[in-house]
């Protein structure tokens, strides 16, 4: 799916990440943690072509990205849903237009596929939302949008960046219920967090990996998590 | 050709979710609309003014390319006689298709301009006019001014393509003149859509970035813009070339006296050009705007 070989990222001459290397195989499920600014935004942003490695090689399904042009890394996109801490929408459009965005811009938006769209809304517990503006959503709403967002197109890929930063611990254990149940589907999923407790509870409900992002590299988490 | 027709395809389809993804811009629509209105207006003027140029050229020239006027200032008891001797001569010079003596009636149409109806003429020292029609080869002027000199000492050989040839070449350059502003108003309202559109795409980060991290091609976020701003180029044209037409429709036409500013209005198949304006404008708009999101969403990569 996502190969990371060597790879190193300098912002400015500073070097934020040196000699990482990773395999996200599918149905693999991963956790990337590491102290705020250790790198995990940086990380997930190279594995789906939003930045360019300084060294080494990152292979989006097979294809180096360094030899990808802008419009291919585009389609590549459409197979990895990205969820962001703050989660972006056109806040001219009411949510439903906003999750099936995907839709829209591959052109797949078609009737059957507005029946996914009402399936996905009810899943994530939005179907009364339809026609809200972004900035009327709480919190914890605009995290289950953005999670249908990047559904809608069924990727093979999900990479969560601070999923549950904006909500309450029964909203994030729900979020992280979908994403557990994502996974059980056979998507690739990957979530960068630093909330330790969220990781702890996870592994109760799947068989997964915890990545550390420590001195600018990439480690096995401890025997803690 | 195919390409063209799927970019013309692309533009009248209305492609309801790519023209939503951008937001409802504000005052850089209503600046592509008022510019392209203006400048639409200005270019049907611009347009009006280089087919007047031209006519008038056209018409100095074809009135007057084979025309020219022998003037006899002698004193009364000798004018008869250098009339006829310059007829003579005319009749037997090669080139010459036909000559005649003007009227007294003739010379003072001429005159009344300048002096009134009441001008009397025959008791004015008026020197005699005969016009010269040449055929399509022409007379040799200087063999006909030395034959002149001989015969009919007062007579002046006055070619009209001294004056007349200055006059054809401003009227030349003024039509010159009229497509070079329509070459800049057409640059300035690309000037002006490339600014709209650059100020509307770096507005619209965000929204890029959005667009881009669900999957959209540079290709997809660019059509939007440019679908916009060039349908809103198109209308801003329709007005003003409408309201151009108004004006000039209002204006006097050539009528009787032939001139530039009273042959303003355009004539038969002319006003067909004003109709290009529009989708000439919409064309600009389009290259303009397509080139400015290349520009920005290569920059915001």
């Amino acid at each position: 799916m996502i190969e990371l070989e060597n790879v190193a990222y300098s912002y400015s001459g500073d070097a934020l990440l040196t000699d990482v290397s990773l395999r996200l195989a599918p149905g693999a499920f991963h956790f990337l943690t590491g102290p705020s600014g250790s790198g995990k935004t940086t990380f997930l942003k190279l594995c789906y072509g939003a930045l360019q490695a300084s060294e080494g090689a990152v292979r989006v399904f097979g294809t180096d990205v360094a030899e990808m042009g802008r419009d291919d890394i585009a389609y590549a996109r459409r197979r990895i849903g990205v969820v962001h801490q703050d989660c972006q929408f056109l806040d001219h459009l009411p949510v439903a237009e906003n999750v099936a965005l995907p839709l829209t811009v591959s052109g797949q938006a078609t009737p059957e596929q507005a029946a996914n769209l009402n399936e996905l809304m009810t899943w994530v517990g939005l179907q009364g939302k339809f026609d809200a503006l972004p900035p009327e959503l709480s919190g914890g709403e605009r995290q289950r949008a953005a999670l249908a967002r990047a559904l809608i197109l069924s990727p093979d890929v999900i990479l969560a960046d601070e999923p549950t930063g904006n909500v309450d611990w029964e909203m994030s254990q729900r979020l992280l219920r979908l994403l557990v149940e994502l996974n059980k589907m056979g998507k690739t999923v990957m979530i960068a967090t630093h909330d330790l407790a969220l990781i702890r509870a996870a592994k109760s409900h799947v068989q997964a990996r915890v990545l550390r992002i420590a001195g600018r590299t990439l480690q096995a988490a401890g025997a803690d998590l | 050709m195919n390409r063209v027709m799927a970019i013309f395809r692309a533009l009248v389809t209305s492609d309801r979710g790519a023209d939503r993804v951008v937001p409802p811009s504000g005052f850089t629509v209503r600046l592509t609309l008022f510019t392209a209105g203006a400048m639409a207006f200005l270019t049907i003027f611009a347009l009006a003014l280089s087919l007047a140029a031209g006519r008038l050229a056209t018409s100095w020239g074809e009135e007057l390319a084979r025309a020219s006027t022998i003037r006899i200032s002698a004193p009364e008891d000798q004018m008869l006689e250098q009339v006829t001797n310059v007829l003579v001569v005319l009749e037997q010079t090669p080139g010459v298709a036909s000559a005649r003596a003007l009227t007294a009636d003739e010379q003072r149409a001429l005159l009344e301009p300048w002096f009134g109806p009441a001008l009397p003429i025959e008791q004015l020292p008026v020197p005699q006019l005969i016009e010269v029609l040449e055929t399509r080869e022409g007379y040799d002027s200087d063999g006909l001014r030395l034959r002149l000199q001989a015969e009919a000492p007062g007579a002046v050989l006055d070619e009209h393509t001294r004056w007349r040839r200055p006059l054809v070449e401003a009227a030349a350059r003024l039509r010159l003149l009229g497509w070079a502003a329509i070459g800049l108003l057409a640059a300035a309202t690309g000037a002006m859509v490339t600014l709209a559109a650059h100020a509307a795409l770096a507005a619209n980060a965000q929204v890029i970035a959005v667009l881009r991290l669900v999957g959209a091609t540079d290709g997809y976020i660019a059509q939007a813009f440019v679908r916009r701003y060039t349908l809103r180029t198109l209308t801003g044209a329709a007005v003003g070339t409408f309201a151009g037409i108004l004006v000039l429709l209002f204006m006097p036409g050539a009528g009787e006296v032939e001139g530039l500013l009273t042959g303003l209005r355009l004539q038969g198949a002319q006003w067909l050009w004003t109709l290009l304006i529009p989708p000439l404008a919409a064309v600009v708009a389009y290259v303009a705007t397509e080139l400015a999101a290349r520009r920005v969403l290569g920059a915001l990569a």
